[in-house]
């Protein structure tokens, strides 16, 4: 247990560097579309909340806390990446 | 070893691994006017192909709620994109937000439920980074629902300040710290848990009700630098590192993306968070 919360410490350092490399030099009409494509891509809590949701030896509590948060993160997932579609497009022309 | 039980679980890393590249792809393209849709379009592949493989795991018994739960998801989300209109672009990115951050804080709440309920203890890594979910998570939601209605102007645009804000945040926080202290030492135990939900809801509403409505757009940038965090204690909870690299690279790019947006104002960043109160910066 103890050496998997290190490794995963490890993993979230370098993620954030990797993150703060990863942006420089944005044009400023680009700085909407690119606070919701980031945003979109924060809606992976999808994924916890469907490993909280599908988990077998749940109390009701935690499904029904688990479903409302997969509808959530969904919408915040799927609505993200085609809002930043929408406003891309605009750049086209 | 080389049954289901060993293969899928490798597969479902690599399926994560491939994910994560993606995410760092498409967040580069989208730096940049000639690849930003195909960047958007690389992302939006990676999230796919991470929840489908997070769908292979072999604890998940209860399809159905899960099935059902993206599917109403799906459809909300494909509705309200497709039906806002181009102005109301910076609203609906803070309402998305709002909902990421709920969602991350329902996670970390269902999974300490489901230890106090199932193991009757919850180790105490679990219940700091609960804490954290819940209170990043809760934050983010009243916070981006406050910089909504003040881009929508249901809330009034002007700083909204009153006597004393100042040491009632710090208070507010102190209490959440106190609670935190007291769930530690009581593992489990549920009106702690509860009064920090409120805690963190009160704390947000209160961090941006006195920002001008001008600044609204980078303080949905920070709530959104945030919500990666959230997600990433999320991930924390229920040790999975997608969440924890996804949620990172979120909040890493996000607090630079803020950074930049408040340089484009020719402002710092403590300017616009805490100038209603004097510290500094032209009022908006």
């Amino acid at each position: 247990m103890e050496t998997t919360l290190i490794a995963s410490l490890f993993v979230f350092v370098l993620a954030a560097f990797v993150g703060f490399e990863v942006i420089n030099k944005v044009p400023p009409t680009l700085h909407t579309p690119l606070m919701s494509g980031a945003n979109a891509i924060s809606g992976i809590t999808v994924i916890g909340a469907v490993l909280i949701a599908g988990a077998s030896n749940n109390s009701t509590v935690t499904t029904v806390m688990g479903f409302i948060a997969v509808v959530l993160a969904t919408v915040n997932v799927v609505g993200g990446f085609l809002v930043t579609d929408r406003m891309l497009q605009m750049f086209k022309k | 070893m080389n049954d289901l039980t060993t293969l899928l679980p490798t597969g479902i890393q690599i399926g994560y691994l491939v994910a994560a590249s993606l995410f760092i792809l498409g967040l580069k393209k989208l730096g940049s006017p000639a690849t930003a849709r195909n960047g958007n379009f690389l992302s939006a592949t990676g999230m796919l192909l991470a929840v489908v493989v997070t769908l292979l795991d072999q604890n998940i018994l209860n399809y159905q709620w899960v099935l059902i739960g993206i599917a109403i998801g799906s459809a909300i989300g494909v509705i309200i994109a497709k039906t806002v209109a181009m102005t109301a672009m910076p609203q609906m990115v803070g309402f998305l937000n709002g909902l990421g951050g709920a969602a991350s804080a329902l996670v970390a709440m269902g999974e300490f439920w489901r230890l106090v309920h199932s193991e009757g203890a919850v180790p105490l890594n679990a219940t700091i980074t609960v804490i954290l979910g819940i209170f990043i998570g809760g934050a983010t939601l009243s916070g981006s629902l406050i910089a909504v209605g003040k881009l929508q102007g249901v809330i009034t645009g002007k700083p909204v300040t009153f006597p004393l804000q100042q040491p009632v945040n710090i208070a507010i926080a102190g209490a959440f710290f106190v609670s935190s202290g007291f769930l530690i030492a009581n593992t489990g135990d549920q009106a702690a848990f509860f009064t920090m939900i409120g805690l963190a809801t009160v704390f947000g509403v209160l961090f941006v009700l006195p920002i001008g409505g001008g600044d609204m757009p980078v303080v949905i940038s920070l709530l959104n630098s945030l919500s990666g965090i959230a997600a990433s204690a999320a991930g924390f909870v229920v040790m999975n590192n997608m969440l924890i690299i996804a949620g990172a690279l979120v909040g890493a790019s996000g607090l630079i993306l803020t950074e930049i947006m408040c340089k484009g104002m020719n402002r710092s960043l403590i300017s616009v968070l805490f100038g209603a109160f004097g510290g500094g910066g032209e009022a908006t």
